[in-house]
């Protein structure tokens, strides 16, 4: 019986072994032999074509010691604001309330509600405000923060935004279907925080 | 797993994500100072042309030049 036991106990750890996170493998950047073949037949003297993937930098594995500095994309889908910048933390506001990001953090998804994201770099910090979006830190202490819209502060009319708010509030009590309501909602979730923005 | 989790209340609506966030962002951008207004809102504008097809021939096309709305 002890025999049959120590028979079972390497299985599940070899198991375990092969079965790693994918998040944890390198990018594989073997291309396929079969079309390797194909190709070198039929145009022996061409270059094969190139596959998306042979263009993206495979993402740097977790190294074993937390890094000293967290490195953002910031990206919008008509600009790259920062790219691979390294920055000491950023706060997002995310659905769940404003969170802060240092290097060495979990690997995190988070959605982002309508609000201000400042990245902080030795004394100084930046701050945008984002209409929403979504953050992944992976645990390298890569942060890649989307965005659809993000503006920094000083672009933000206060007049505009007040207005805004008055219109909302007015189109909320006046709302008859589901949508409508949802609608003036938004817009009073959005200009309420455009006014903290700008007040806070 | 629980399907009356917490919707957030434009799902709830009946809106979807895209939906939602275009809204916010549009929202965002109406509320700019005058240069960075204009230019975000001519960054958004959105032409295209349409043609319906009956018996497999298209018909003329119409160009629609909507600024795009949720």
């Amino acid at each position: 019986m002890l025999r049959r036991a120590l028979g079972l106990l390497p299985r599940p750890i070899a198991a375990a072994r092969a079965r790693s996170f994918s998040t944890d493998l390198p990018a594989a950047h073997t291309a396929d032999a079969t079309f390797m073949e194909a190709w070198n037949k039929v145009m022996p003297n061409m270059d094969p074509p190139k596959t998306p993937l042979s263009f993206m930098h495979p993402r740097p594995p977790t190294p074993s010691s937390i890094p000293p500095k967290l490195t953002v994309n910031f990206v919008l889908p008509y600009a790259s604001e920062l790219s691979t910048k390294e920055v000491d933390m950023v706060i997002v506001p995310a659905t769940t309330g404003q969170m802060g990001f240092l290097p060495g953090h979990v690997a995190t998804i988070a959605e982002l509600k309508p609000g201000v994201l400042s990245v902080h770099e030795g004394s100084e910090t930046t701050k945008y405000f984002v209409s929403s979006g979504f953050v992944f830190i992976h645990a390298n202490s890569f942060a890649d923060i989307i965005a659809v819209e993000a503006v920094p502060l000083d672009r933000i009319d206060a007049n505009l935004v007040q207005k805004g708010l008055a219109d909302f509030t007015q189109k909320l009590s006046s709302a008859t279907t589901e949508l409508e309501k949802a609608e003036a909602q938004i817009g009073i979730d959005v200009h309420s925080a455009l006014n903290s923005a700008l007040t806070g | 797993m629980a399907s009356n989790a917490a919707v957030p209340f434009w799902r709830a609506a009946g809106m979807t994500y895209i939906t939602y966030s275009n809204i916010c962002a549009n929202l965002v951008r109406n509320c700019l100072k005058e240069p960075y207004k204009t230019e975000a809102l001519s960054r958004e504008k959105v032409h295209f042309s349409i043609s319906k097809w009956t018996d497999g021939k298209p018909e003329k096309p119409t160009i629609r030049s909507d600024s795009p709305e949720e």
